[in-house]
């Protein structure tokens, strides 16, 4: 995240900036959020300390772990088949830990095109990839991918040939979805972290397609 | 019951609820994002440690956000719907009454105009 977007004048009492649009007025829901958190820390619930390290876990958590993890099912066909054999459990052991939901690698192959949504709500993998961008939660992407999921991957610029089998995935609560890729030509022999900087988020979701090198 | 116009073969209950969009007519996909402010990062953070506390799941998160009905889908922001389901399940579990907020509420809007100026320094 862009740090330019912080005013650095104006510190919290966590010492986190604000951002400048927290200068607005404040709204009744920010009142709730503030007036719930100081209860629950009075009532020794949670610390305040708590709050802010969760905070800090979910900034760390971001598409650069999927991307390790896409780039090492690339590279070492042991962790890819373990990978798509249990997600949950070959992405903890590389320290992405999901909980106790199940993790579902669905592979991307020549024929093949895989694409996650959730109709339902904003289900996401977030351990890989952070916090859901805001589309991925709109009335139109879960409406629209499930039924005319060619129509919505054109909007995102990506075509599949008419013959391409395209797979969507609806996500719930308990059961999240991680797409892999199919590996870009011209990267043989390339090491986990360059091939890791061709994974972008939205080629983990389905609506885009990793970077080609050059 | 009547049946699916694409899947004739399957029954389905009309009285789908509103939050089960797969399939429904809609635009195209917005592409606006925003960066998460630290109010909507702390409401998260809210949802992670009363799970863990063991005060509600997932699906009470949801069930509140469902029960909330579609007007509220369409004027209330992610995170402001959120907080509210934060709420009514702490409040459904008696962590807290609900004259403990509003007199907690009261107390921060006395503090100041801005989100900012309204934390407890």
């Amino acid at each position: 995240m862009p740090h330019d977007h912080y005013d650095h004048h104006h510190l919290s009492p966590s010492g986190h900036p604000y951002r400048e649009d927290n200068d607005a007025p404040l709204s009744y829901w920010q009142t709730m959020e503030i007036a719930i958190r100081e209860i629950m820390i009075e009532k020794g619930e949670f610390t305040a300390a708590e709050v802010n390290a969760q905070i800090e876990a979910m900034d760390a958590r971001n598409p650069t772990n999927g991307a390790k993890v896409v780039a090492r099912a690339w590279d070492e066909p042991s962790f890819k088949a373990a990978l798509l054999a249990d997600g949950s459990k070959a992405t903890r052991e590389m320290g992405f830990d999901i909980g106790p939901m199940n993790l579902v690698a669905v592979e991307n192959t020549e024929d093949t095109h895989n694409v996650i949504v959730c109709t339902l709500c904003s289900c996401y993998p977030r351990n890989l990839l952070g916090l859901p961008p805001d589309w991925y939660k709109t009335r139109e992407y879960r409406s629209r991918t499930v039924k005319e999921p060619r129509k919505v991957l054109a909007e995102f610029g990506v075509d599949l040939p008419e013959a391409t089998t395209c797979r969507v995935h609806d996500s719930t609560a308990d059961m999240r979805y991680i797409v892999l890729p199919a590996r870009p030509a011209g990267t043989e022999g390339w090491s986990q972290e360059q091939l890791a900087e061709l994974v972008t988020r939205d080629s983990m979701i389905g609506t885009g397609l990793p970077k080609v090198p050059g | 019951m009547s049946k699916s116009p694409d899947h004739p073969e399957h029954d389905f209950p009309e009285a789908r609820r509103w939050h089960d969009m797969g399939g429904d007519a809609a635009g195209p996909v917005p592409n606006d994002q925003h960066d998460f402010a630290l109010w909507e990062k702390r409401v998260d953070a809210l949802m992670i440690l009363g799970s863990a506390r063991g005060h509600f799941t997932v699906d009470g998160l949801r069930r509140c956000l469902e029960d909330m009905g579609e007007k509220a889908f369409e004027e209330m922001t992610y995170y402001e719907r959120w907080v509210a389901s934060v709420n009514q399940n702490f409040i459904e579990a008696g962590v807290y009454t609900l004259e403990e907020l509003g007199a907690k509420m009261e107390e921060v809007k006395a503090r100041g105009d801005t989100y900012g100026a309204a934390q407890n320094a």
